[in-house]
């Protein structure tokens, strides 16, 4: 075990899944020479090469398009789009190609594809820096979404995002890039929770507390906060966007039967969106109170110094929690802001 | 030439070894790559195109009887194909669009598996590695990317591996494709690592209506040349100038020279798809002037020319024709409909719950009715 910031995680995890299997490369732009603009691949190149450390042509489709050719020679490439709001351009070939590949072929050609994309705001970033685009990709069948929050999971779940037969859209929230703890990059991947499961990242019993990536350091806060007023708070890490799983998150809703979901994406057909309707659907007879969102607006990422009024905050996220609780008097507010 | 041909006004002739009635023209660059072409070998493309041909003909009339939902006909790029096609090693890998079937039956592909998408019962036809060719694809262009990175695959592997083959891979695409950024990606990530990658492009002169006019002020196989790809225009209809031009460029992507561009002039003589009606933006005039063209007529007289064609040919290969119709014929009626669940098949490689779940769901769904 060494304490390491997530940044530091991930490039273990790259190292390490490089180590173990040598058909394993990295494409992106910046990522050999200079290590990635995070620097998550730094030294990768000195270490394994440019065969398998590619700086590329500035073309998102591109590097999306030559890893689907290297997918069916053998290769398991992972690919680092530099942005969040950088990955449209790959956008039809990772929806139309990567994500139907092996269905379109009856299984016979692979997609063991990992698309690493730095995510989120809250860093005062310029435009198209800060977007959350879960959505998207969670809504398109044949690809696996996750985001991570912590080291360990960052270094543990890239990992398994590598060795997955499946292509997997892999989300690492920027602003928790410099969060410390202690990793050990070797864990036995078979022993380790399913890159599928989500977290209890807090144990509580009055409100479910669901939220993923970005927001699960904001979220955990909050839980501390809402104890000194004597609400017991659970708080659920998603990790995984696509598929969600139900199960660790239906059986902590029975139990509390009150249920807030936080996310920094827009609540237009979102993830939140997603998940407080099956929860409805699964739920019903065990909720308390309707179901709450706390998510960003419907609106393009605002400038740097307005995403504090974007981002769903502390403040904002108790909000949410003392609506659960009918604690709100009726302001004409009609959800969560 | 109406309008559309503009792009014909060129600064480089295309590459013609057989003229429009047949008679060779020697060439001292492209004589010695086809030197192997005797009257036998030449007689085998003859079949080939006639097939071809053929097989292209029954896509047509099973989507009119209402066999197939769709069938885009590759009638006129006889010679392209099938020129590309068995120039081609086995271990070399094609990435194509919808359209080239001559290349899929080149790579050994069953004729009836050619229909199974067009008659919806699939979403593909065929084991992409058992023919070395992908499924085909038709978003526009995007398979010029996985071509391009299959071949950066290739470069890696030889150089793990000394011993490994010295495949190409091929990626086929028409002149419309070549407006699309995939396409102009591909040719910078292929210059870029120098990849053993060929770009075949067919072009028909139509993208469904748009002439190539529409996609292009200069010669299409005047673009590479600014991506610093070698680039070759060859007369798509004359067989024999097809196979000397792609062998040309495998040869030169096996010795590590990179990367290949060819545009094959070739004409679209039918619509884009049955669903297509061409009368409403092609003046008949232009059909009569590329039928004169016609790629299989020209092979057959130059094999007239050397004494080489004769009823015995002629009717062994029409023969023949008739008995891969009738077998496709067959083959494509008693295609059963796939099972209702197969919609759930191999959407994912690795166990998924919420499918799973989705899927016991619709099953327990469809139990409920009387059978």
């Amino acid at each position: 075990m060494t304490t390491m910031t997530m940044g530091k995680a991930l490039n273990a995890g790259l190292r390490r899944a490089m180590t173990d299997d040598d058909r394993v490369v990295l494409m992106g732009e910046d990522i050999g020479t200079l290590g990635g603009v995070y620097r998550i691949t730094d030294g990768l190149q000195a270490e394994f090469g440019e065969r398998r450390v590619m700086d590329t042509p500035l073309a998102e489709a591109g590097i999306l398009g030559t890893a689907i050719g290297l997918a069916y020679r053998g290769y398991r490439p992972v690919c680092e789009i530099q942005f969040d709001g950088f990955v449209y351009p790959a956008f039809d070939q990772i929806v139309s190609q990567v994500a139907k590949m092996h269905a379109r072929t009856h299984g016979l050609v692979r997609m063991p594809i990992t698309v690493r994309i730095p995510v989120g705001g809250g860093i005062g970033a310029a435009e198209h820096h800060s977007e959350s685009p879960e959505a998207y990709f969670a809504h398109t069948a044949g690809l696996r979404v996750v985001s991570v929050s912590n080291p360990q999971d960052a270094c543990t779940m890239l990992r398994q995002a590598i060795a997955s037969d499946d292509p997997v859209i892999f989300f690492e929230p920027k602003r928790r890039y410099h969060v410390k703890a202690e990793v050990d990059d070797a864990v036995a991947l078979t022993e380790a929770p399913a890159l599928g499961s989500a977290r209890i990242a807090r144990p509580g019993e009055h409100v479910t507390l669901i939220t993923w990536g970005g927001l699960v350091g904001v979220a955990l806060d909050a839980a501390l906060a809402a104890e000194d007023e004597g609400t017991s708070i659970e708080v659920v890490d998603l990790r995984s966007l696509s598929p969600v799983d139900y199960d660790t998150v239906t059986a902590s809703v029975r139990r509390t039967g009150r249920v807030v979901i936080a996310q920094e994406g827009p609540r237009e057909a979102s993830i939140a969106s997603e998940v407080v309707a099956v929860l409805t659907e699964r739920c019903f007879a065990f909720l308390e109170a309707a179901p709450v969102r706390v998510t960003g607006h419907d609106i393009p990422y605002p400038p740097a110094r307005l995403e504090k009024h974007h981002l769903p905050d502390l403040d904002r996220i108790l909000y949410g929690v003392d609506r659960v609780l009918g604690r709100v008097r009726e302001t004409g507010v009609e959800v969560s802001p | 030439m109406p309008d559309a041909a503009k792009p014909d006004a060129t600064t480089q002739d295309p590459v013609r070894l057989l003229d429009e009635h047949g008679a060779r023209t020697a060439s001292d660059r492209y004589d010695p790559l086809i030197a192997d072409l005797d009257d036998h070998a030449l007689a085998g493309l003859y079949e080939d195109m006639v097939l071809i041909r053929r097989i292209d003909a029954e896509g047509m009339a099973l989507q009119r009887q209402g066999e197939l939902a769709l069938w885009p006909p590759l009638l006129g790029q006889e010679a392209a194909q099938i020129g590309l096609g068995r120039a081609l090693r086995s271990d070399d890998f094609v990435f194509s669009s919808y359209r080239e079937h001559g290349v899929a039956y080149c790579r050994g592909v069953a004729p009836v598996d050619l229909l199974r998408v067009w008659r919806g019962v699939s979403v593909s036809g065929w084991d992409p590695f058992e023919a070395g060719m992908a499924s085909p694809q038709v978003i526009i262009g995007a398979q010029a990317l996985h071509a391009t990175g299959y071949a950066m695959g290739i470069q890696n592997d030889r150089e793990r591996d000394p011993a490994t083959p010295d495949s190409v891979a091929v990626a086929c695409f028409g002149d419309g494709a070549m407006s699309e950024g995939d396409v102009n990606e591909a040719m910078v990530f292929a210059a870029t690592y120098q990849a053993p990658v060929v770009f075949f492009c067919q072009n028909n002169q139509y993208a469904i209506s748009e002439p190539v006019s529409l996609q292009t002020r200069v010669p299409l196989a005047d673009r590479p040349a600014g991506f610093g790809i070698p680039s070759a225009r060859v007369d798509g209809n004359d067989v024999l100038a097809v196979t000397a031009v792609v062998r040309e460029a495998l040869e030169r992507a096996r010795g590590g020279g990179g990367p290949g561009f060819i545009e094959a002039v070739t004409y679209r003589m039918g619509p884009h798809t049955t669903a297509d009606d061409p009368t409403r933006y092609r003046d008949p005039a232009e059909l009569e002037l590329w039928s004169a063209r016609d790629p299989i007529q020209r092979l057959r007289a130059h094999l007239e020319s050397r004494g080489a064609f004769g009823p015995e040919l002629e009717e062994s290969v029409a023969a023949r024709a008739d008995q891969v119709a009738a077998e496709l014929r067959a083959g494509c009626i008693a295609m059963p409909d796939p099972d209702a669940l197969e919609v759930f098949a191999d959407v994912y490689a690795e166990p998924h719950a919420e499918l799973d779940r989705q899927r016991a769901d619709y099953a327990r769904y469809l139990g409920g009715f009387v059978s």
